[in-house]
């Protein structure tokens, strides 16, 4: 056979496996190696809620998605070029994902009577069995491969089937020209205490890879050029990662020390355990006993000074719902991350969704408008939450972040930024009494934020909480002064709209229809509307990052669209909070609710329904 | 810096029943601040006073200090929040039995096992007041309220039980009635590092009126109650000649003089010792068997929390390259485009 190599500007890589089988490991080397490598990448993990659900089941089967391009890359793709599954299982629920120029990677050794039975599979044969005769299956026996590789390793048998993921990791360096050094160095770094699994990790990896290359199975290999960057230095970075920095670049631009209480909770911990690392920025971090101590240890240090911060899925945002309100009648400043999963109660929390809008806008006791903002990609997420501490400390009241498990386990490349690149946040603290007696809400006239008077400053002695109070701070059930105070709170969120950014349209500020979209959707949407510019068609996207209060203009651009659709992955609370904000629009929907992204086809069809 | 009483009296009007129990509790935290500004150190603008809801919780509005009136059950926390954030206050936490030991009964003990050094003052009640009298956690089995109109049917809590399951290291209890024992207990309190809890008896006029009354009632009171204080004898009683002294694995009164017992046959109270035991059979002493133990039951060492927070930032610091913010983003694998 003989062998090519295609230059090709995207490829869409899916690797599943069971949930032990180190996929979400092999996707995020690949991922790294490629980033590194120059290429734009966007990744998406997708795994089940079990550990380790029974084995070889369709219900414990892991997958991990990536996209890598030359060209921009903005969603981890619909369908994959080549997938990995490393068993049957996998095999079964991920055939869907494929096309029929697809390359399908599956470990022979697993394809056995019992593996293809536990699979749920009615014949011998799954290939027909899921029509996928046309693709290029390659049947590989990693498993006993591996076996060979590292017989002589001095591993233990199960260690040594373990590794078979990097066996299949140096078959896709193969079929991608992918260089194998970064991923050395992380094997090297990872095991610097055993000498023993370096070597092993490597050779395997080498002989997958040389493997690939001999069997001629592979006819073509692909070659990916380095992305065109703008120039500067890049990393890459996940959601979650890229919120836990952006909440310590908010405490080190506004000098306040970072505080997160916090519990574990998916798809939002990984937040907290980053925090816990930077220990060296000063950020204090707090795994409470519970949702509610989160917030409220929260609510006590931001009480006492800190740049205060709490971090949880939806479930978690339902038992904070109390806290929020006297975050808000206390006017501190708080950061609320919701890193939303599928619900409602427990629902199906490895899976993302954009569902708890109504809950961040509307779930209060009393009138609690708190202010939203949504993170639209994962390297986003950190001006998201830079932005949502700058706002929360300088108009002195909580701020809700809405990102979504997509984001915050997906990844993508980002040119590294310089904190000089970002602006001042100036908290109002009084540091001594200007007038006396201070009154602890007391309105500056601008924004109406009150001052920030800290425990521990002589002369300032005074006393907050969930009791209305007058502005000079004594408890009041006065119902004039009830009314006054919750005008004024009301008034101080939405004047945070003169503070936020225009938005601004991708594509022409005018044409037959608008996409709306927020939140992480927008890597889906943006590649719709260029697939819909492609066809000639007058369409363009308003992606708001600024939900509550909406940003000045929004009217402005409704106005000049003939149609407009709202897309998001919940059943219509973004436009039904539009028909509330902006009620001379109509509104077209276009509604997902599975748990799983968008597919950019989908988004497509839905405006060329309505064009 | 020199403080009177007076300057701990904030100007809001106190808004409790009269007779209400709670004003004798203000009355001896306010008189022993100057006491702890003075032998701490401290001055006014360290302390902060949190609570959560409940008749107890409106108590930090009374202090001039700093004051955090919180959310039902979750002082405990916001507490914690005050003093992690900045270890140099000294926090107090105002609560009540429904509030610490309902709503809050999570939150109490966590504060309690991680040794965090704030002082939590449990006005027990034994009854929700501020709802107007349901039962609450520490209501008598059988008690009738509005919510158990044929008596309670279940078990109530003894708080300091809780504590020592908690590894708590400060546990002390005190009647209303008992100003200056209530105000020496606070100076205690303050002194202690990691989390003290001082539960307080206390009456509620209105809704569960004279429950502590064989305790409190003055003619009987020093018969039935036993005042501890660490280093000193186990005797208690009018005539001071009845004490504790251990029979087999329980307490026992007895009566000096008689059976050829002596004062040096008394238990000397230790509430310094690690082992709970003993702490544990005085906490748990209820009248008419036994005397109630008052005073500073429990007062041992341990680390704390905020202290080991303090020292792992500052051990994290010295060690790391990473100094700001910039030093973390370019941290790791990171490539060029040039």
């Amino acid at each position: 056979m003989q062998h090519k190599v295609i230059d090709t500007k995207e490829v869409v890589i899916r690797f599943t496996g069971d949930s032990g089988d180190g996929m979400q490991l092999t996707g995020t080397l690949f991922a790294d190696a490629s980033a590194l490598f120059g290429n734009d990448i966007s990744t998406f993990p997708d795994f089940p809620a079990e550990i380790r659900a029974p084995q070889g089941t369709v219900s414990g089967v892991s997958g991990f998605q990536v996209n890598i391009g030359s060209g921009e890359i903005k969603t981890p793709g619909d369908f994959c070029d080549v997938l990995v599954a490393m068993n049957p299982a996998a095999l079964r629920s991920n055939a869907k994902w494929t096309k029929s120029t697809s390359t399908i990677i599956l470990d022979s050794d697993t394809f056995d009577e019992k593996g293809i039975a536990k699979a749920g599979f009615k014949t011998m044969d799954p290939v027909t069995e899921l029509k996928i005769q046309d693709r290029n299956i390659i049947f590989a026996a990693i498993t006993s491969l591996t076996k060979e590789s590292l017989k002589e390793s001095g591993l233990d048998p199960k260690m040594i089937v373990r590794s078979k993921n990097m066996f299949t990791l140096g078959m896709c360096y193969y079929m991608f020209n992918r260089p194998m050094n970064f991923t050395f160095e992380y094997i090297e770094k990872k095991f610097k205490k055993n000498p023993a699994l370096v070597e092993a990790n490597k050779k395997v990896l080498q002989d997958g890879f040389n493997y690939a290359g001999n069997i001629h199975a592979i006819p073509n290999t692909y070659s990916i050029q380095p992305a065109k960057y703008e120039k500067g230095i890049y990393r890459n970075i996940n959601g979650n990662q890229a919120t836990a920095w952006g909440l310590l670049a908010a405490s080190e631009k506004s000098g306040r020390p970072l505080f997160c209480g916090s519990y574990p909770i998916t798809p939002a911990t990984s937040i907290l355990e980053e925090l816990a690392k930077h220990k060296e920025l000063n950020a204090k971090t707090l795994q409470c006993e519970d949702e509610i101590a989160g917030i409220c240890t929260s609510i006590g240090a931001a009480y006492a000074g800190s740049f205060a911060v709490t971090t949880t899925s939806g479930p978690g945002l339902s038992l904070k719902s109390e806290a929020l309100g006297l975050a808000m009648i206390t006017e501190l400043p708080l950061v609320i991350v919701d890193v939303q999963r599928g619900g409602p109660s427990t629902g199906i929390p490895t899976k993302t969704e954009q569902t708890d809008l109504n809950q961040a806008l509307y779930g209060r006791n009393g009138e609690c408008p708190i202010a939203v903002i949504a993170a639209h990609s994962p390297s986003h997420c950190f001006d998201a939450a830079f932005y949502s501490g700058k706002f929360a400390m300088e108009h002195m009241m909580p701020v809700m972040l809405l990102t979504e498990g997509f984001l915050g386990n997906g990844s993508e490349p980002w040119k590294i930024p310089s904190m000089s690149d970002y602006p001042s946040i100036t908290p109002p603290v009084l540091d001594k009494p200007d007038e006396v007696p201070y009154w602890p809400f007391k309105r500056d006239e601008e924004r109406l934020a009150r001052r920030w008077a800290l425990p521990g400053t002589v002369g300032l002695e005074h006393r907050v909480g969930g009791l209305e109070k007058n502005n000079d701070g004594t408890v009041s059930s006065d119902p004039l002064v009830h009314e006054r105070m919750v005008a004024e709170r009301a008034e101080k969120v939405a004047r945070l709209a003169n503070y936020i950014p225009d938005q601004k349209v991708i594509g022409d500020e005018s044409g037959d229809v608008l996409i709306v979209g927020w939140g992480g959707t927008y890597g889906h949407l943006y590649t719709a509307v260029k697939e819909l510019h492609a066809e000639g068609k007058k369409v363009s996207l308003a992606h708001f990052d600024y939900i509550f209060p909406l940003p000045k203009n929004t009217a402005d651009i409704f106005g000049k669209f003939k149609k407009i659709i709202v897309c998001e992955l919940n059943s219509g609370q973004f436009a039904n909070y539009l028909r509330t904000q902006h009620q001379q629009f109509s509104y077209h929907q276009c509604n997902k609710v599975q748990g799983q992204p968008f597919i950019v086809k989908e988004i497509v069809d839905a405006v060329n329904a309505i064009l | 810096m020199k403080y009177t009483p007076q300057d701990f009296k904030s100007n809001q009007e106190v808004k409790w029943c009269p007779g209400c129990g709670d004003h004798a509790i203000l009355a001896s935290v306010q008189r022993a601040m100057p006491e702890i500004c003075e032998s701490l150190n401290y001055t006014k603008e360290r302390f902060v006073f949190v609570s959560g809801i409940g008749c107890s919780s409106r108590f930090p509005y009374y202090m001039d200090t700093y004051g955090f009136h919180g959310i039902h059950g979750r002082a405990s926390a916001i507490a914690t929040g005050v003093k992690v954030a900045n270890p140099t206050l000294t926090v107090w936490q105002v609560t009540g039995d429904g509030d610490a030991l309902a709503i809050g009964g999570n939150h109490f003990i966590h504060a309690v096992r991680r040794n965090i050094d704030i002082n939590i003052i449990l006005f027990n009640n034994q009854i929700y007041g501020l709802t107007k009298g349901q039962y609450s956690p520490t209501s008598k089995l059988g008690m009738v309220t509005k919510t158990s109109p044929y008596g309670t049917v279940e078990h109530p809590f003894n708080p300091g039980a809780l504590v020592l399951g908690s590894r708590g290291t400060f546990f002390a209890r005190s009647l209303d009635v008992e100003l200056k024992l209530t105000q020496d207990i606070m100076v205690e309190s303050a002194k202690h590092d990691g989390t003290a809890v001082t539960e307080v008896l206390v009456n509620c006029v209105i809704f569960n009126d004279k429950t502590h009354f064989n305790l409190v009632d003055r003619e009987n009171r020093a018969d039935r109650v036993i005042v501890l204080k660490h280093g000193e004898p186990m005797i208690f009683g009018k005539d001071r000649d009845k004490g504790l002294m251990l029979d087999g694995i329980k307490l026992k009164v007895v009566k000096i003089g008689e059976n050829g017992i002596t004062e040096k046959d008394i238990l000397v109270h230790d509430a310094k010792e690690e082992n709970p035991g003993l702490h544990s059979m005085l906490i748990d002493m209820k009248f008419p068997e036994y005397p109630v133990a008052l005073g500073v039951i429990r007062a041992v060492k341990d680390s704390t929390y905020d202290d080991n927070v303090r020292d792992q930032l500052a051990e994290v610091r010295e060690k790391s390259k990473i100094k700001t913010m910039d030093d973390l983003l370019m941290s790791g694998a990171t490539w060029e485009v040039k």
